[in-house]
């Protein structure tokens, strides 16, 4: 494909979006671009974007797919990908037109402004990702060549933990409380609260708090609790369970602000190629390609086109003070709360959002946006971005009166579990846990409660 | 706050060709895409869909030990979707299909459906690796030359005329020229042909004539014919139809992939047999009633004329429901134990859906009055049984018995 532009136009260009992304206030962290082609860009979507990654063949799996949807054309790449480092890291395609290496462009500052000042990206430690990933990618390929573990091994291991990965606590800004910690709320919560008129009430009885209990409060890192727990696990499986837990942690602010995440880039790509004053014809193809990106998705949502709209919006009603309101909301929210504070009736309904539910083999909208429908229309959304698509699956016991089952606990919202993933995925849990694993869960509003021990997958109604 | 920096790294051809960075993630990915395959290879084949297929076709095999199993939400739940400004409660936006798999673009985030293209070859293959023929050496008979084809070996100078190697002859000829004749050519600078009409011929002599020598190359190869006997009588129905051709499938696929040299004949009977083409034996339907012995007398009568025991490892199968006439049950278990007698192999395989064993007659009561060891039976009673009986049939570690003397 013949370009009409060099890496020096790039740079030009670039520096004139930099100074832009100032004059507006972004905040961004150096950048760095590659260029590369599509097979390579194929290959960064399948590791997440991340120059050195261990190996799993779970990546070939995503390689292959999204080659073939490249290649029948059923979906096209994404112009760019951005990762969340100190310097960010972005990657152009080397095959783009020069419009859209300028859109590109402006639109990772967007992420990259996001990602350095977003409060869920706080405990991502951007200065090490790269040499965090590379450190991982090490330890993992030293175990496979190592002739005592070897693939195999490996891979039951890594296969365990990747399915187990995003069972773990979600808002990273909440502290963990430490054992200790713990163990005195325990004993603070059991001792009697001071009571001004003790002498006419009956004393308070009082209740030793199990301090044995393991775990004190209950846990939702399941895969910690199985490395700190399990005296069985060798050195090398508590590290690749380390090493996989870490990396949910790493994504995990991502998952919680796709929408806000991108909405802000294409918002800010959108400001920025319109004080670029581009001439007519890349003028023109901007406003085709921006449509592209930004166009609602009739029957899904389009992560691009929710947040961009609210967005504009939050300006739009801040009036004066539109900018000030747009970054603090950018620093402060993540989806959830997002969509909770700033998606508002009247958007639901400019959006024309509905809501709906399988009812036999049909998709059938129960709720659109009316008086009544907005907020179960909204609630719902919610309940279907960033981590809330994952269920919360929390250790509550992990000793069982000695007889070491690991006890686990669905937090029911209303939503069951899919059977068969759920005994599958149990199945991963007895593997690294090594002995009998329950969990107590809600199906069809009966309590039950699924057991997977040596002698295989059984459920049982609890009363 | 320091003024934002950017860095450009350019594009980079040498690290492009090094950077197949997913290749072994892709290669482990296709070994257990090939795991899963073997595993489920019953299911697949129980799948209507690859019968009497072509082999190069492309099928799509679902796989399940792939998916990346993970606690997900069941589909009960609700979700959001964008509407045209026109969505009304109760309109139907999307639709799962028979499978269960949501059409619906953007749905359900997690929930791994999983589908892999395998040549049907390659199946095959993977299909009948650990099957083979039972006994096929038995009869010693590599010593029979079964492929004929002449192999080169050098040059002669004597020989049949069409084996004259023409630009060797002629090369052969030139060197002489040039060693009798080659300063008078070269002072002269001319070349032959240009020669003036009164310089003497050249003509080729007897030993520029080289030929090419041929000599036969036997390969010692065993010999084997595979009888496939249908019941198309009128009681072997579209199910039974469909479960003994699934069968015969099976067996007919497993040969050609196998052994080359394996001839294959197939008869279909109802009161009478005819040998018929591989055509008409997969895909034509007969009706009449049913005399088993006629299959077997038809399969004795090509076995003499054309293949004699001695000469030949003979497998015989099969497939009927059982369905005979009683009168012919006597002649039937003769020509039976007749079959065991110069097969290598004689299969019967019943098919009798579920539910229908019970009130109809079976064979299997009459053939357990044979008494051979290269005599087996197996019950076919739905699709899912067809794959393990034909394994049972032919499982490599399987002993069979030296049955008879030749």
């Amino acid at each position: 494909m013949p370009r009409d532009y060099d890496l020096a136009d790039l740079e030009a260009w670039d520096a004139r979006i930099r100074t832009l992304t100032e004059a507006f206030g972004l905040d961004c962290y150096q950048q760095e671009f590659e260029v590369c082609d599509h097979h390579e860009m194929l290959a960064y979507m399948a590791y997440s974007g991340m120059p050195s990654h261990y190996p799993h063949w779970s990546y070939g799996k995503s390689f292959e797919k999204l080659k073939t949807l490249y290649d029948h054309g059923v979906s096209g790449l994404p112009y760019e990908m951005v990762i969340n480092s100190n310097p960010a890291l972005a990657y152009l395609m080397r095959d783009n037109s020069l419009l859209l290496q300028i859109l590109t462009i402006a639109h990772v500052y967007g992420h990259n402004d996001f990602f350095k000042n977003n409060f869920t990206y706080r405990t991502t430690r951007a200065d090490y990702t790269i040499s965090t990933f590379k450190a991982h990618a090490q330890r993992v390929r030293a175990y496979i060549e190592d002739p005592s573990i070897g693939l195999e091994r490996v891979e039951t291991i890594l296969d365990a933990a990747h399915a187990l990965a995003l069972q773990c606590r979600r808002n990273l800004a909440v502290q963990k409380l430490t054992e200790e910690d713990a163990r005195r709320a325990a004993l603070e919560a059991a001792a009697p609260r001071p009571d001004p008129f003790q002498r006419i009430h009956r004393p308070q009885e009082y209740i030793e708090p199990d301090l044995r209990k393991t775990p004190l409060v209950p846990d939702e890192d399941l895969l910690l609790f199985v490395r700190d727990h399990n005296p069985y696990l060798a050195e090398w499986e508590k590290d690749l369970l380390t090493i996989a837990h870490e990396e949910s942690q790493y994504f995990i602010p991502q998952i919680e602000t796709k929408i806000m995440n991108e909405g802000w880039a294409s918002y800010w790509h959108k400001r920025i190629l319109d004080s670029l004053d581009l001439e007519p014809d890349l003028s023109i193809e901007f406003i085709v390609r921006h449509n592209q990106v930004v166009r609602p998705h009739e029957g899904g949502l389009n992560p691009y086109h929710i947040g961009l709209r609210i967005w504009e919006d939050i300006h739009k009603r801040a009036g004066a003070d539109g900018d000030a309101a747009i970054f603090t909301v950018r620093e402060t929210d993540r989806d959830t709360s997002f969509l909770r504070r700033h998606l508002g009736e009247e958007l639901i309904r400019d959006l024309d959002l509905f809501q709906y539910q399988r009812k036999g083999n049909d998709y059938v909208i129960t709720e659109v946006a009316d008086d009544d429908g907005w907020r179960e229309i909204r609630n719902t959304l919610i309940a279907s971005v960033g981590m809330n698509t994952v269920p919360v699956i929390r250790v509550i016991d992990g000793d069982s009166g000695g007889k070491r089952t690991l006890v686990l606990e669905h937090v029911h919202d209303g939503r069951d579990l899919h059977p068969e993933y759920a005994e599958r995925t149990l199945a991963f849990v007895y593997q690294i846990w090594q002995r009998e694993v329950a969990l107590e869960t809600v199906i069809g509003g009966k309590r039950q409660t699924l057991v997977h021990n040596d002698r295989g997958f059984t459920v049982k109604s609890t009363k | 706050m320091p003024p934002v920096d950017s860095i450009f790294r350019p594009f980079r051809p040498s690290d492009a060709e090094r950077s197949d960075r997913a290749a072994g993630d892709r290669a482990r990915h296709r070994e257990k895409v090939r795991q899963a395959i073997r595993e489920n290879i019953a299911d697949i084949i129980a799948e209507e869909a690859i019968i009497g297929k072509s082999r190069d076709r492309i099928i799509k095999v679902p796989i399940r030990g792939i998916k990346e199993y993970r606690f997900i939400y069941g589909n009960a739940a609700p979700g959001v979707g964008q509407g045209n400004g026109q969505s009304q409660p109760g309109q139907v936006v999307g639709r799962h299909d028979a499978e269960g798999k949501p059409e619906r673009a953007g749905d359900r985030p997690g929930v791994d459906y999983y589908e892999t293209d395998v040549r049907l070859d390659e199946l095959i293959d993977l299909m009948f690796e650990d099957l083979e023929l039972p006994d096929l050496e038995r009869k010693r008979l590599r010593e029979i030359p079964s492929e004929r084809t002449a192999k080169r070996k050098g040059y002669r100078q004597v020989g049949i005329r069409q084996r004259l190697d023409k630009r060797r002859t002629v090369r052969a000829r030139v060197k002489r020229l040039m060693a009798t004749r080659g300063r008078e050519l070269l002072e002269n600078g001319q070349a032959e042909d240009d020669a003036p009409p009164d310089r003497p011929r050249f003509p080729f002599h007897d030993d520029d004539l080289t030929y090419r020598h041929l000599v036969t190359d036997v390969r010692e190869e065993s010999n084997a014919v595979v009888v496939c006997i249908m019941d198309t009588s009128g009681s072997m129905d579209t199910m039974k139809k469909y479960l003994a051709r699934c069968f015969f499938f099976l067996l007919y696929q497993f040969i050609r992939s196998k052994y080359r040299n394996v001839e294959i004949v197939f008869i279909a009977h109802h009161t009478e047999a005819k040998e018929v083409t591989e055509d008409e034996f997969f895909h034509k339907g007969e009706s009449g009633g049913t005399l088993i012995s006629s299959g077997y007398a038809k399969a004795l009568e090509i076995i003499t004329e054309r293949y004699h025991p001695t000469l030949w490892n003979i497998y015989a199968f099969h497939c009927s429901d059982g369905d005979n006439f009683d009168t012919d049950n006597p002649a039937a278990l003769r020509a039976a134990k007749e079959l065991t007698d110069v097969c290598n192999l004689f299969g019967y395989g019943e098919i009798k859906p579920l539910g229908s064993r019970s009130y109809e007659s079976s064979m299997l009561n009459v053939f357990r009055r044979l008494d051979a060891d290269n005599f087996q039976t197996v019950l076919i009673e739905r699709k899912e049984d067809v794959w393990p009986s034909f394994k049972a049939l032919l499982a490599k570690d399987r002993v069979v018995e030296q049955p008879q003397s030749t």
